[in-house]
């Protein structure tokens, strides 16, 4: 449902956030998905008897350039807020900011913290509720802080050959020579924005825009360990032999995961990288 | 002591509650899909409910072990023999070493969790013993069983309990067609009004093409708004995402841990058994609830669960 000034009289208005409204019904507010929830406990929401005025923003979309923020029930035990402006990496260092906050100072009813290109879960042990302090950290304005791993991670790839059947194509869709599209690859210093995939698959940040290339059309069945490859507007490596669609472009022999270690990703989430034509 | 494999079953591997926390590395959860039914079972044995089980898959192994052992079975219904001896689902039991235990075929469900007094003993990596194939970790190799496979067997927890029994509400019921309970979103808007209608209204057919990374659904297609391409987020068990097929798949325990799908709508926690638990070719539909409902459904089910074990004399 969406809220109307009608039914639920608008009482404020927020430049950050947008309208402020009035709800009488805690039904009002579990049922509607499209409500950010910003500073409400939602434990006291859920138990104590409904008196008097509550505040909810509804959810707006910004002006280009802005970081809108909002935060919403992903089933009925996690959290996702997600960063809705213009500039993925912008959006993707509040993250990663607010991921380092929560993983460092909330535990206990907190099972996962799960970062994404442009958005945060959080997930909690089943029936748990979420504590003020976690609501009040997800419904902050942008978190402020950089990405974490200071080390700089330089990863060795033999480009194009059979070890990257796809440097051709990228770089017939990018209209450059195969030098060039190495060139271009191995200039920028990577931020690993989220992993996902499979374990220890990074999808970094910072790709010049002219080799972002579509993922091909049918899928390899087997893309080999190490395989360096760009998807839409990420690069990655697959650190285990699996299916996969995206560009190869080269392969490395730098073991990504490792699940005798713990933390087991060689590249955690904030980490830089660079990539180094052998 | 130790359990003898001699023959693996269809898809049988070993599974504890998992290891959340790592979602950010990339490495899912995995973990029984039916962690109901694999506390159930551990319960049974007087194990503590997260020691390790093996998830039988639709048509279960044939094992022995080397001396007398409490055993017990939950969740799907299958028509299991220890040596001549038709075995009931949900009560433990002591399996002769000189019988062989034939977990059988899937009757209802598709899920069964055989759980041992002490435990499935397999190295612990990142945390848990649960088996996740696709990345090769946990359990025997990362692998399922095979026959041939030897499987460690945990040290008796103290105090021999009585026989226990689960009784019949301890658990969903499993039988005829599927109605699972969901939370509308997080992605509502990525799909048309009609398309949003049609998810809660229509009859789906659970495809054969599911296992432990998702259910996988057949059926009236979901209308999506816009490219079903969003920037890659974190994934919850449960989570009903939408390709650009439009056919629903509800993710699973093994799920990759972001994604860019849309989602439409989250099965509720209490609802999972019956994913786990839905056989190829069974009538399934949503059905839409609030927040506060779903988390009263799931305290029902906790509790249902703990007051459903019972000592027999």
């Amino acid at each position: 449902m969406v809220l109307t000034p009608r039914a639920h009289p608008v009482v404020g208005r927020s430049r950050r956030i947008g309208r402020v409204f009035l709800v009488r019904s805690v039904e009002d507010v579990c049922d509607c998905s499209e409500l950010v929830l910003a500073g409400v406990p939602h434990d006291q929401m859920l138990r104590r008897p409904f008196h008097g005025a509550f505040r909810c923003y509804q959810r707006t979309r910004y002006a280009r350039g802005a970081v809108d923020e909002t935060v919403r029930w992903v089933g009925d035990r996690a959290l996702l807020r997600v960063f809705d402006g213009a500039d993925l990496l912008e959006c993707n260092r509040a993250a990663f900011a607010l991921y380092n906050e929560i993983r460092t100072t909330l535990s206990g009813k907190v099972v996962d913290v799960v970062p994404g290109a442009r958005s945060l879960l959080v997930v909690l042990a089943a029936g748990a509720e979420p504590s003020m302090a976690l609501m009040s950290a997800l419904a902050r304005p942008v978190p402020g802080g950089a990405w974490g791993d200071p080390v700089l991670h330089e990863i060795r790839v033999r480009y194009g050959g059979d070890d990257g059947p796809d440097l051709g194509e990228v770089a017939r869709l990018s209209d450059l020579d195969e030098r060039e599209v190495v060139r271009l690859h191995t200039e920028p210093t990577y931020v690993v924005g989220f992993l996902g995939f499979s374990p220890g698959f990074p999808y970094l940040l910072g790709l010049p825009g002219r080799l972002a290339t579509p993922r091909r059309a049918t899928p390899r069945t087997r893309v080999p360990t190490g395989s360096v490859a760009i998807g839409g507007p990420y690069t990655g490596v697959y650190p285990r032999s699996t299916p996969g669609g995206w560009q190869v472009i080269g392969r490395t022999d730098v073991e990504l995961f490792d699940a005798g270690r713990d933390p087991p990703a060689l590249l955690a989430p904030g980490a830089r990288v660079r990539f180094v034509a052998s | 002591m130790t359990l003898r494999i001699l023959e693996a079953g269809t898809f049988t591997t070993v599974q504890d509650l998992g290891r959340p926390g790592r979602g950010a590395f990339g490495v899912p959860p995995s973990g029984g899909f039916d962690a109901l039914a694999l506390r159930a079972a551990n319960l049974l044995v007087g194990n503590p409910q997260d020691a390790a089980t093996l998830e039988c898959t639709l048509n279960g192994p044939v094992l022995a072990s080397d001396r007398d052992l409490v055993v017990s079975l939950a969740g799907a219904a299958c028509d299991t023999r220890a040596g001549d001896t038709p075995i009931e689902l949900g009560t433990s039991f002591v399996l002769r070493a000189r019988h062989a235990l034939r977990v059988g075929r899937a009757i209802s469900g598709v899920r069964c969790y055989l759980a041992v007094r002490g435990g499935i003993d397999a190295p612990i990596v990142l945390g848990s013993r649960a088996t996740h194939v696709a990345a090769g970790i946990g359990g025997i190799g990362g692998r399922p069983l095979a026959a041939g496979d030897l499987l460690d067997v945990g040290a008796d927890p103290g105090d021999q309990p009585k026989r226990r029994r689960l009784s019949a509400t301890a658990l969903p019921e499993l039988a005829g067609e599927i109605v699972l309970r969901a939370i509308p979103g997080p992605q509502e808007e990525a799909f048309t009004l009609a398309g949003r209608r049609g998810f809660f209204s229509a009859v789906y057919r659970v495809s054969p093409h599911s296992d432990r990374s998702g259910v996988r659904l057949e059926g009236e297609a979901v209308e999506l708004a816009s490219t079903p391409d969003l920037d890659p987020e974190g994934t919850v068990e449960g989570a009903v995402q939408v390709p650009g097929d439009g056919m629903p798949i509800v993710l699973g325990p093994d799920r990759p841990t972001t994604g860019g799908y849309a989602k439409i709508a989250t099965v509720v926690t209490a609802d999972m058994s019956l994913v786990a638990q839905a056989r190829p070719g069974t009538a399934l539909r949503f059905k839409s609830v609030t927040i506060a409902e779903a988390r009263m459904a799931w305290r029902r089910r906790e509790a249902a669960l703990l007051e459903g074990i019972e000592e027999l004399g």
